[in-house]
Formats: structure tokens, sequence, C-alpha cells
């Protein structure tokens, strides 16, 4: 069981309280935690999932354009965080487990502990509209 | 590896008759294993310990969780570092910015202190740690950010098959996601995991602790459910309230215990105490 660093367990704490949806994933992209309103984006409770590996959650979490083409790994912003250890933002849809689309807009920042250890990265959503 | 108790008072020292049987020396604890000395944290107590040190001890390694202001105390007081004879070397926690070097001098420095670091007559060797895994003489150490306010370390000291942790200013209820049940989620767990013996935080009793809650500290009873969830063999309640004297140390730990019943052998840390782990 791998023991998470601080900085990621007040992280998860501190998301935890929020209303706006957040994730939280490891340097990896393992989706550490997600909160109660990232679960009506995702359609899935965190309490039925626990963390999930990349290869799971990008299975549920398909992003497309407004034509509804897939998007590359590479152009969301989550992703680009955690390449290249900088904050990125951008907009696009999602058809979640409950079949809804959601337009979403994604500003995501990488976490970084002292002495510049880089320990993953939050994703926060929001003027998420429900189609 | 031989675990000797200079100090467990938590914030100021505290001397006085009404605390003859915990003592008033703050954070300081003797770790020991044949010519290996280390020493965790520089409060009142490593005064004592300095003048208590064979002439024989050419080197030695000062291990800071953190550099609040009763785990640094004593640093002036300690008279190895104005022995040329001895290499004292300090291990503390890094910042985002700041190195250690700079912040120790604060202290070392008036007003704080008159004598400065590069006045003794050997400079301290300085080591930055952080999530870090290291080895001193037969000693294995694994440091790790833990919950306290400002970059703040726990210690795990492996000698064979005995494990020593030391956690002595440290909140797991808040450093955790669902305290006391999510180890992986939980503050200083890969610190404390079983491990034969534990010094951990209890300055508050419950009650207390609602009205401290972010200063940095635990409760008894947290700490005992801290310790029965890393599957500690022995904890050691530490960091004892400045304001707490022996009888009331005794009543709150005796209420904790009938609260709590744990199921393993905790115990209010003395100053003085000598435990032999292997």
């Amino acid at each position: 069981m791998a023991i998470q660093p601080i900085e990621l367990i007040l992280g998860r704490q501190f998301i935890d309280g929020l209303s706006m949806p957040v994730f939280l994933v490891d340097p990896e992209g393992n989706l550490l935690f997600y909160n109660e309103p990232a679960e009506e984006i995702l359609g899935i409770r965190f309490g039925e999932t626990g963390s999930m590996p990349v290869e799971e959650w990008s299975t549920i979490f398909k992003p497309t354009d407004i034509e509804g083409n897939p998007l590359p790994p590479e152009s969301l912003p989550l992703v680009q965080t955690l390449t290249h250890h900088k904050p990125a933002q951008g907009s696009f849809y999602i058809d979640n487990l409950k079949g809804e689309k959601h337009l979403i807009n994604v500003s995501a920042i990488p976490i970084e502990g002292r002495p510049k250890r880089f320990l993953g990265a939050m994703a926060l959503f929001w003027n998420s509209n429900f189609s | 590896m031989k675990i000797k108790v200079w100090g467990c008072r938590g914030s100021l020292p505290s001397p006085g008759p009404e605390n003859i049987i915990y003592g008033g020396n703050t954070s300081c604890v003797e770790v020991s294993k044949g010519d290996t000395l280390i020493i965790l944290d520089g409060g009142s107590g490593i005064q004592r310990l300095g003048k208590s040190l064979s002439p024989k001890v050419k080197e030695l390694h000062v291990l800071l969780t953190h550099l609040h202001i009763d785990h640094t105390m004593g640093l002036g007081f300690f008279q190895p570092l104005y022995n040329p004879n001895i290499q004292v070397h300090f291990w503390g926690p890094s910042t985002a910015l700041e190195p250690l070097l700079h912040r120790l001098r604060r202290y070392f420095s008036p007003p704080l202190f008159p004598v400065r670091l590069n006045e003794l007559p050997k400079h301290p060797i300085i080591h930055e740690i952080n999530n870090s895994e290291f080895v001193i003489g037969d000693i294995k150490i694994k440091s790790a950010y833990i919950c306290h306010p400002g970059p703040t370390l726990g210690f795990r000291m492996t000698d064979g098959d005995s494990v020593f942790a030391y956690m002595p200013d440290h909140e797991p209820a808040l450093g955790s996601a669902n305290f006391p049940n999510e180890a992986e989620w939980t503050s200083g767990y890969e610190i404390a995991e079983n491990a034969d013996l534990l010094f951990h935080d209890g300055e508050y009793t419950a009650a207390e602790y609602q009205t401290k809650i972010g200063w940095g500290h635990s409760s008894l009873q947290d700490a005992v459910a801290f310790g029965a969830l890393a599957k500690v063999k022995k904890l050691a309640i530490f960091h004892h309230d400045p304001l707490n004297s022996d009888e009331r140390l005794s009543k709150i730990f005796e209420e904790c215990v009938t609260a709590t019943s744990p199921n393993y052998d905790v115990f209010l840390c003395k100053e003085g105490e000598v435990f032999e782990l292997g």
C-alpha cells in the first residue's frame, strides 16, 4: 500500500470541502480522489470506485469536441500539467457513465511539495453545463 | 539501539516541584548504538545531554524534526558545539526556498543568541532532508513530512529488526482523510507502521483539542488511535502541555485509558526514561 505524502493528504482534505468539482491525481495520472461535485461529472461515486488507475478512469471520462470527436490525451489540461509540470486550461465535452454530455472548463495545476517534489496535480472544473 | 529521554515537555520548559515525574525540559531524545550517537531535537533537554557525553565522542548527529523554538532552544547551550574536537551534524527539513543553514542562523544570531554559527570552533555540517532515507552508523533512518505547521519531519529509525518512531509534534486527525481508519491517507503512518516504540504527540485532552484544531498537536485519544492504526507495540505519549502538572497529567491519562481501552502498551513519556530495543 502506497502511503500518500502529506501534501496530497491535505490536498484531499481541502477539495473534500469544496463545492466545485476537483480531481486529485498522482504523477502517473492515477485518480487518487474526486470530490462529491466531481461525482456528478463522472456519474459515479468515489465511495464506489475508490482510487482509479489512469487506464480505468480515462475510459469513464471521455473528452470530445463539440462534434463528438474524441480528443487526444495530450490536448487535455490535466495531461499537459502532468507532462510539463505547469498549469494548463481548456474546455471540452465529456460523456459520463450516466450518458450525460457535459461542457466543462478545466484548470489543472501541478502540486509541488517541499523542496520542489512533483507530487501530482489537481484539476478544477467549473461552469459545467448539463445536457 | 538505546533510547534515552532528555526532554518530553511541549512548547515551553516547565521546571518545578509539580513536574518531577514527567520532567520539564522540552523535546530531546538520545538514540545510541555503539559509537553512533543521534540526538532527536534540540529542546532544552539537550543542555543536560551535552554535559553527560563521554569525552570519547568525536562525532554526533542532531536530527531536527522542525525549527519551532521548543525544539531548538537548547542548541546554543549544547557544549559539544564549543568543542573543536567534536564534529556536529545538523539534519533538518527543507523548505521551498530558504536553506536550512539560513534558518538555523536566525537562532544563532542576535538578538536571540550572542554566538553566531560561524563563530563556533568547528562549524556544524548541515544536511537538508525531506522524504528521505539515509544511514548513520548502524541505524537506518527514514524521514517524511508530517502534519504540523511549517516544514516538519517524522523520523523512523531501524536497527536490525527494531524500529523506533518519533513524531513529537503531529496532528494526524487533521492530516487524514478519514481518521483513524485509512492508513494510506493518514499523515505519519509510514513513519510509525509496526514500530516497536512510538513517541507521539498527545498534548491535549479530547475536549481541549476541539478549541486547538490546526495548532499541530494531538489529543491523547488521537495519539492512542493513531498508534492502534499503525499497529505499534508501545506508545509513549510525548509533548506534555506545559500547563499540566504531574498530578494533572496522570489524571487525564487515566481518563484517556478509560475512554479508549487501548489493546496495546500506552504510557506517558518521562524525562530520564531509557528504552532498549533489539
